[in-house]
């Protein structure tokens, strides 16, 4: 590749080498480039270059899809299996129907929908409450000056990194002197349990916050200020608005994280109607009686359609909030 | 409400910013008035008028429980809040306090609160006031009194608390549990006999069967005083009075055998111990200062456990982090050319397992590696039966096989964004030094990607060391180590040791679990603090 670019050499001035050296400062692969310039007749198709360059590459790619994929192509053909048993889910798609689904809505031991609607209402009031507490917490370190400011935000640092299931024991029992006192927002509600995932609002997503909120310029809200809008005016209007695509990373990542939270929701959740997914699910297969495997399956691909649904609607935004803490 | 421009985003460099005068400090708020407008302050009123109504009530009840230093917790907090929000300054702290309030309960109070419960014997057998701890014992010596009458018996429950609806020969309704005496209620009658009641769910007689050892086993108290005796049912549906074996010395703080005379006094160890060293159980809640950690490190049946979870817990942390960070960086390398169709699908294909709760995942492998129905034994091996969740070595590779599973694809994220975030010039200066492709990534792209993805390593081993949801899903921690005197098993990690240990099984032990946690939240965090000094990333916070 080298080599091209010494035209120094005493060689004559060739367009060839000129493309080629385009190229390499492209980061191009100078051949593959001269084959698009070329245009004109193709050249024959020839199976080791294009395996060399690329073909390993969808090689390493159909493996790594099939890995991804074959539980997944699994737990659907066995949920579309009308029978009921493990092994008979093993030969897949061999049989079609939407029995199983029917089962584990309609069966009055196991409360599927109620389970259902008690994760989305907790996961999604939490996810709101989430992106509202960090935001205000993340707007007020990134515009305000104040004693403490930099102490805050290492604290938020250093307390995520004793996460809440490592208290769960202290939990539990700061809950049930609650539920002495005060059983509506004690053990066995929701409210309780919202109440404490809010406790983790801010943490990491206040510095995803924190850090979007700094790109924003302040000449934003110096304009604004002297229109005469006040903080909480600025704040709701303007700062909210322009951070949309953080807000919506923030809130949809607490609401997989609280989707997927077992150990509280566990030890808080008592009676099994009013238990999430997370438990309900693990609670019902790990019960040796149980043997229907099919409505598990369709249980569990109920269960992950919203959350890959809006996780694959905003891909994109997550794939920035991912690396944004640390690619700045 | 007042916001002046020097309030905000003063120059830390400048020192005192000048006192606005009264002049400006009028402007601006007649700014703010104009601005906010009348919704905003009505809006603000009603949420602080219904967060003082809620206070005042809380502060009310925790009064009437005799609760004075919550109730005075709750009172200050009030008190601060509506002053932070009608003064005029402390600007930050009307952003900082919603979320500092549940910051405070449920992240550092439980973490100091933790801290606590490691140093009491706090669990079963141990979970009450002394109190608390005579009435049981007294009631769990209960024998039933000769030709005493029948009294009719409904189980009932609530909250998974079980109680007594009791009518007794004269048709008074009363119910009580345990820890609660009997009170009469007027309950909903059916043959003289009460069946239900408000605010309780009368058990089925399917269930009535199912908790049979929890029914029999209970015993409410006639009353306050304990001598009186208690209400026992063995059967569900007829009761009888009960009195006690065992009798109370206040005075001498010693619980009395009737029937063999031994004499049980209290020696500082959280229960009525004898002579001869026979503790009455339940005893009640002390402080036992370091015995939980010394109980964890030296007992040789729970140090062993301790030692082989810990190697674990770091092996288990340490391989999920390199395997999905290696093998999503070489997916990462692979596809990042631009030459290569199909990239997005192959992409979106492949972040699908990321996508999926991790709990379903995991239930779902768990299936599939079923020793002898499981889909990957008679499908993809063809009728093998590999103990994938069985037996200890082959469940810790299924474990760190199956966390691959959901790891990588984050991984291959990140390292795609960071490949992608480093400029193309350096590696074209590269090439014209003369550079091979391979030197090019081991000493120019892999730095200056680790330098990125540090702190996101650092984060995913401490993440990994409580990964729960795999563990517990996949193989709850088995296969069982039979000799360990706690529920545990050879895949477990320390967090699902202290799961089990305060809340599965028949004993609880909240004071070993909690030290137990305290345990790793050092491990973690001198981690952390040894990493992230290496990584300097604290340093850029400004």
């Amino acid at each position: 590749m080298a080599d091209s670019l010494d035209t120094s050499a005493g060689t004559p001035y060739r367009e060839g080498d000129l493309l080629r050296s385009g190229a390499v400062v492209a980061g191009l692969d100078p051949q593959a480039v001269e084959t698009a310039k070329r245009g004109g007749p193709r050249r024959p198709f020839d199976f080791g270059r294009w395996f060399r360059a690329t073909g390993w590459r969808h090689i390493v790619a159909l493996i790594m899809v099939a890995f991804a994929l074959f539980p997944i192509v699994f737990v659907i053909s066995s949920s579309l299996n009308p029978q009921g048993t493990l092994t008979g889910s093993n030969a897949l798609f061999s049989k079609i129907g939407l029995e199983s689904y029917a089962r584990i809505l309609s069966d009055p031991q196991v409360p599927y929908p109620a389970w259902f609607a008690n994760t989305l209402m907790v996961a999604g009031i939490t996810a709101v409450g989430t992106v509202f507490l960090g935001a205000l917490a993340a707007y007020s370190f990134s515009r305000m000056r104040f004693t403490g400011r930099r102490f805050g935000l290492i604290s938020i640092v250093v307390v995520q990194m004793f996460p809440q299931l490592l208290a769960v024991v202290a939990i539990f029992l700061l809950m049930s002197s609650i539920s002495d006192w005060f059983p509506a927002i004690g053990l066995n509600t929701h409210i309780g349990l919202i109440m404490v995932y809010l406790g983790g609002a801010l943490g990491v997503n206040t510095f995803l916050m924190y850090g979007f909120f700094n790109t924003i310029p302040a000449s934003i809200d110096e304009a604004a200020k002297i229109d005469g809008a006040g903080h909480a005016r600025i704040f709701f209007t303007i700062i909210l608005r322009l951070a949309a695509p953080i807000l919506a990373v923030v809130a949809l990542l607490s609401f997989i994280a609280s989707v997927n939270e077992f150990v509280v929701a566990s030890v808080l959740l008592i009676d099994t109607e009013k238990q999430t997914l997370a438990v309900g699910l693990t609670k019902l297969v790990s019960n040796p009686r149980y043997a229907d495997w099919s409505a598990f399956s369709a249980g569990a691909v109920m269960a992950a359609l919203p959350v890959v649904a809006l996780f694959l609607w905003l891909q994109k935004y997550i794939v920035g909030g991912l690396t944004a803490g640390a690619v700045k | 409400m007042t916001t002046t421009v020097d309030e905000e985003v003063t120059p830390e460099t400048s020192g005192t910013a000048p006192k606005p005068t009264k002049r400006q400090r009028q402007a601006a708020r007649i700014a703010d008035a104009a601005s906010g407008g009348v919704k905003m302050l009505l809006f603000k009123l009603l949420a602080l008028g219904i967060i003082d109504a809620i206070a005042v009530f809380a502060v009310f009840v925790l009064v009437g429980a005799g609760q004075w230093l919550v109730a005075a917790i709750v009172g200050v907090v009030a008190v601060a809040v509506n002053w932070i929000y009608f003064s005029r300054r402390k600007l930050p702290a009307k952003y900082l306090t919603p979320g500092v309030i549940f910051l405070v309960v449920f992240q550092v109070f439980v973490v100091v609160y933790t801290g606590y419960i490691a140093f009491t014997n706090y669990g079963t057998g141990h979970n009450g006031s002394q109190e608390q701890a005579v009435s049981s014992l007294m009631a769990s010596s209960l024998e039933r009194v000769p030709d005493s009458p029948t009294y009719g018996v409904t189980v009932v429950d609530q909250f998974g608390t079980l109680g007594l609806l009791v009518t007794d020969p004269d048709g008074q309704a009363s119910v009580g549990t345990t820890e609660q005496p009997l009170t009469e209620v007027d309950a909903d009658m059916e043959g003289g006999k009460a069946v239900a009641i408000d605010g309780w769910t009368t058990l089925s007689f399917a269930d009535v069967i199912a908790r049979t050892d929890e029914i029999t086993e209970l015993a409410v108290p006639f009353s306050d005083d304990p001598n009186d005796g208690a209400i026992r049912t063995p059967d569900g549906s007829s009761g009888y009075l009960y009195l006690s074996n065992l009798e109370y010395d206040e005075a001498a703080g010693t619980m009395t055998d009737l029937s063999t005379g031994t004499v049980y006094s209290d020696i500082g160890t959280g229960a009525f111990t004898s002579a001869d060293g026979d503790e009455l159980l339940p005893g009640w809640q002390i402080t036992v200062g370091f015995d939980n950690f010394v109980r964890a490190v030296t007992d040789p049946r729970l140090a062993q456990p301790l030692v082989y979870v810990t190697l674990w817990t770091f092996a288990f942390a340490l391989i999920s982090v390199a395997s999905t960070f290696f093998l999503g960086l070489f997916l990462a390398i692979v596809f990042n050319d631009m030459r290569m169709r199909g990239r997005k699908f192959y992409r979106i294909m492949m972040i699908l397992p990321y996508a999926i709760p991790s709990f379903l995942s995991a239930l779902i492998w768990a299936g599939m590696m079923n020793e002898s129905f499981g889909f990957i034994n008679q499908v993809l091996l063809g009728g093998a039966s590999i103990p994938w969740l069985t037996d200890p070595l082959m469940a810790k590779v299924s474990v760190l096989i199956v966390n691959l599973w959901l790891g990588f694809p984050y991984m291959f994220l990140v390292c795609m964004g960071a490949l992608q975030s480093i400029p193309d010039d350096i590696q074209e200066a590269a090439t014209v030094d003369g550079a091979k492709p391979w030197a090019i990534f081991r000493l120019i792209k892999l730095p200056l990607l680790l330098v990125t993805v540090a702190p996101l390593l650092i984060a995913s081993f401490a993440f990994n060391f409580n990964n729960f949801n795999v563990i517990y899903m996949l193989t709850d921690g088995g296969p069982r180590d039979a000799n360990a005197p706690i529920p545990v098993g050879f895949t477990d990690l320390l967090i699902t040791m202290v799961y089990k240990v305060a809340f599965t099984g028949q004993s609880r032990d909240y004071g070993l679990a909690s030290a137990y946690s305290i345990i790793i939240f050092i491990i973690v965090a001198v981690i952390s603090i040894i990493a992230f000094r290496r990584t300097k990333s604290l340093e850029e916070l400004n």
